[in-house]
């Protein structure tokens, strides 16, 4: 899966690091455009694809996708 | 950012005002995936009153009246009869939906109008800084009631079963995909749809209701303390009751009762005469 979170639109209220059933967010030392402590998809390869954190991020900052990979 | 909220907000309006883990964001998902579910993105107007919550349709790109503390349902039902192919989603708070706008709700149920309304309960006056509402649970130190509340709240959901909407679901944030399905369901239904949705305000609630500012912390909360309803089931005291509580396609809903009466009209007495 390719996550990405947006430094614009992530205000770092910590829901996806908690609410993920595979915990797959930790928190990092990067800041987003607001200063607080952003998530980092740091066990992406445990993910799922439930969408569950995409569905509860309240900034629409978590995107979640099939990840196509280029074979020849 | 999200494809999908990407597609469906104004981008140059962005970010959002909300504070950060506001439950408004996550009931913004939910509306958006059943619009785009749906595929009705150009029959939809959206309209809202004053508040926090009434900011969630703000920022979609599609038809939207901000109007006035506490009537919303009314602009909403101007608008249903105005315009009555529009898909009319209504959004409130519980400020908004049950304090000042109380008699709006009370005619809109009782007509049976059209309209899909959403009702934002996060138990406070988000956006003037905390004051009680009518939904405050009780024995909550609010900024108003700074010894603890000592009146039963207002239970949104079963106060319009009760005055006559015809499609009554509860969910709560924790239930994004629930609640989804509800919009869908409520925009489909011909009828007063009435979905309350218990959400979060970590900033206001946070500290006078739940004892935590986690947003993490509330979602949990509302998760674990919630028990969904279906029909027949007995109803687990003291959790909050979730999922369609109610749902009745019987009643005449009120533009069609209305035409109903008008094609009277014409048939007896204006077109009567040249019948003869
Ligand atoms: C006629 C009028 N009275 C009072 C206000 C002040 N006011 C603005 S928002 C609000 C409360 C909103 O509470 P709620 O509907 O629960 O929305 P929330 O912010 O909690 O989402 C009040 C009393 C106003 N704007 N207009
Ligand atoms: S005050 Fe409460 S309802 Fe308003 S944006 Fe902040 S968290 Fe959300
Ligand atoms: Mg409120």
């Amino acid at each position: 899966m390719r996550i990405t979170v947006d430094k614009n639109y992530c205000k770092g209220c910590g829901i996806c690091l908690s609410i993920c059933p595979k915990s797959v967010y930790v928190n990092s030392e990067q800041r987003n455009s607001f200063g607080n402590l952003m998530p980092e998809a740091r066990n992406r390869k445990r993910c799922n694809g439930c969408g569950l954190c995409e569905r509860l991020c309240p900034d629409g900052a978590i995107n979640v996708e099939e990840e196509y990979e280029a074979k020849y | 950012m999200n494809r999908l909220m990407e597609r469906y907000l104004r981008l140059d309006y962005l970010p959002t005002l909300f504070c950060p883990g506001c439950g408004n964001g996550i009931i913004q998902y939910a509306t958006i995936a059943a619009i785009d579910k749906l595929r009705l993105r150009d029959d939809i107007a959206c309209v809202s009153g004053i508040g926090c919550s009434s900011w969630i349709p703000c920022y979609f790109n599609m038809d939207v009246m901000h109007t006035i503390h506490g009537r919303a349902l009314a602009f909403a039902q101007g608008l249903k009869l105005a315009r009555p192919v529009k898909n009319v989603l209504v959004f409130t708070g519980d400020g908004d939906c049950l304090a000042i706008g109380g008699n709006h709700l009370l005619h809109a149920c009782k007509r049976n109008i059209n309209l899909t309304v959403i009702m934002v309960n996060n138990h406070i006056y988000g956006m003037t800084g905390g004051q009680k509402s009518p939904a405050t649970p009780l024995n909550c130190k609010t900024k108003t009631s700074s010894w603890g509340t000592y009146d039963e709240p207002i239970q949104g959901a079963e106060l319009a079963i009760n005055l006559g909407a015809t499609y009554v679901a509860r969910w709560t944030t924790a239930h994004p995909v629930q609640l989804q399905k509800s919009i869908e369901a409520g925009i489909k239904h011909r009828g007063l749809s009435f979905i309350e949705v218990i959400s979060q305000c970590p900033t206001q609630s946070g500290k006078s209701v739940y004892g935590s500012k986690d947003p993490a912390y509330i979602l949990n909360y509302l998760k674990e303390n919630s028990s969904i309803y279906k029909e027949g089931m007995e109803h687990l005291e003291g959790k909050i009751k979730c999922g369609v509580l109610w749902h009745d396609n019987d009643r005449l809903e009120y533009i069609e009762r209305m035409k109903g009466k008008i094609w009277e009209y014409v048939e007896t007495k204006a077109l009567g005469g040249y019948k003869q």
